[in-house]
């Protein structure tokens, strides 16, 4: 426990806290790559989502994809584009290894979503005159929120776990302190960027909890008769890997 | 091709090392997980803390586990148990809820015959539970196993040799072909163990498949 200390030491110094190398900037980079894969995962995933939740098309597709990005190893995937892009590119290597792996789990959310919504409760819409795009942006997607926030948290959660291997192609973040400690054996180092890190991971993860129980809320108001499953977060067990 | 055909040695001793530092948490977690899974459904106020906790555990980044665990569990950083057991938190928190939703599948009436015809306790878990969730349980092993081969990659990051030795090689010495033979090993090795998954259900659970698509809509069930 006495590391712990050290660690608890090291991410007090002040030091630590000032120039390109602060905590703060390192954080900050890790949450900017999380942000820009998770805006273009989602751009990419939700519309596909909801068009394989609504028309019942294409879900095999989406079960295969999610399986094969389990599949795939990400630090194997990073390291790679990155020497095909270029180090001088590897921002945009790691990009696209975090969208390949945000994609899946927000898709799977959208379309889980859309499905869960009671056949009833679309035909009551369609009865009521509603034009295909009213039903699904005014019923399936409010009443699919909950199940489409558990694919965002799924998605950033493993994007957030995949950035830390970022510095590894020298991209930074926050698993710097952990690639450095390593190679320069400073245990204090590694184990304080190992803190960060998790306190990260399971801040984002109280906050999606928060959003998924205030959307399960509005949807359940807003639902009025529909039978939809408990607002249950598909939570990380349905996608991704750690 | 120059460098495969000069490494495939290396690549087949890799291959069985990451096989083995697999096996051990895939083993270890389903192990651990089905009590844990049976707990959770036998004992319904412990669902919702047990769950909760097994995800929390899982939202913890690999390489922050692997660094966390050595001074924890007093454990040498480069033990290859740091990264057994590491994996094998994982797995037990990816299989508990399948577990537990495997047992909740179990129709009620089918376990009120069995205790009707004097299945008690034990006899009625292995007898009866735990066939019934069967299909539920593999689906679930499934996923742990074809993740948990993914992760054994980023334990190179600490020192613990698997095909992902060939990921930060390749990195540095600037040959993507050693990295696509890592990662095409590691989707092989994932594969062929899903497949090896696939046979023991069919041979352990013959009837499975004669009720497929009612199964199949239980692990889907399961999944979301």
């Amino acid at each position: 426990m006495n590391l712990f200390a050290e660690a608890l030491a090291w991410l007090a110094d002040p030091t630590k806290h000032e120039g390109a190398n602060a905590i703060s900037a390192r954080l900050g980079e890790h949450l900017f790559y999380t942000a820009i894969a998770m805006l273009i995962s989602a751009a990419i995933a939700i519309p596909i989502g909801y068009a394989i939740g609504h028309t019942g098309r294409g879900k095999q597709i989406a079960v295969a994809l999610s399986g094969a990005a389990r599949a795939l190893p990400s630090l194997g995937l990073l390291t790679i584009l990155t020497l095909l892009v270029g180090f001088a590119q590897a921002p945009v290597a790691a990009t696209i290894v975090f969208v390949v792996l945000g994609v899946p789990a927000i898709l799977a959310g959208a379309y889980a979503g859309v499905e869960a919504v009671d056949a009833s409760v679309v035909d009551a819409a369609r009865a009521m005159g509603m034009t295909e795009w009213q039903i699904l942006l005014r019923v399936e997607a409010p009443i699919g929120l909950p199940l489409l926030i558990g694919g965002l948290r799924s998605a950033t959660l493993q994007v957030v776990s995949t950035a830390v291997l970022a510095s590894y192609v020298g991209l930074g973040g926050l698993g710097i302190y952990i690639q450095r400690g390593i190679s320069l054996n400073t245990y204090e180092e590694m184990l304080g960027g190992a803190l960060i890190i998790v306190a990260l991971a399971l801040a984002l993860d109280i906050a999606f909890s928060l959003a998924t129980w205030l959307a399960g809320r509005s949807a359940s108001r807003s639902r009025h008769h529909a039978t939809v499953r408990p607002a249950v977060a598909p939570t990380a067990t349905t996608e991704g890997t750690p | 091709m120059t460098w495969l055909s000069g490494n495939l040695d290396l690549v087949l001793d890799l291959t069985l090392q990451h096989l083995w530092l697999s096996l051990i948490p895939i083993v270890a977690g389903f192990v651990i997980a089905v009590p844990l899974g049976q707990l959770a459904w036998r004992q319904q106020w412990l669902r919702g803390p047990m769950l909760s906790l097994v995800g929390l555990l899982y939202t913890i980044p690999s390489l922050a586990l692997f660094v966390l665990l050595p001074p924890i569990l007093g454990i040498g950083f480069l033990d290859r148990a740091n990264l057994i057991i590491a994996l094998t938190i994982y797995a037990v928190a990816l299989m508990t809820r399948f577990a537990s939703d495997a047992f909740s599948s179990v129709e009620v009436h089918v376990r009120q015959a069995a205790v009707a015809m004097g299945y008690d306790g034990w006899r009625r878990f292995w007898a009866v539970d735990l066939p019934l969730a069967g299909p539920v349980l593999l689906a679930g092993l499934r996923v742990v196993a074809v993740s948990t081969v993914s992760l054994v990659t980023v334990g190179v990051l600490v020192g613990i040799d698997s095909l992902g030795s060939l990921f930060m090689d390749g990195l540095q010495r600037n040959i993507p072909l050693e990295i696509l033979a890592g990662i095409v090993m590691t989707a092989v090795t994932a594969l062929v163990l899903d497949a090896l998954l696939v046979l023991a259900g069919r041979a352990l659970m013959p009837w499975a498949r004669a009720t497929s698509s009612r199964r199949g809509a239980g692990a889907r069930g399961a999944a979301a």
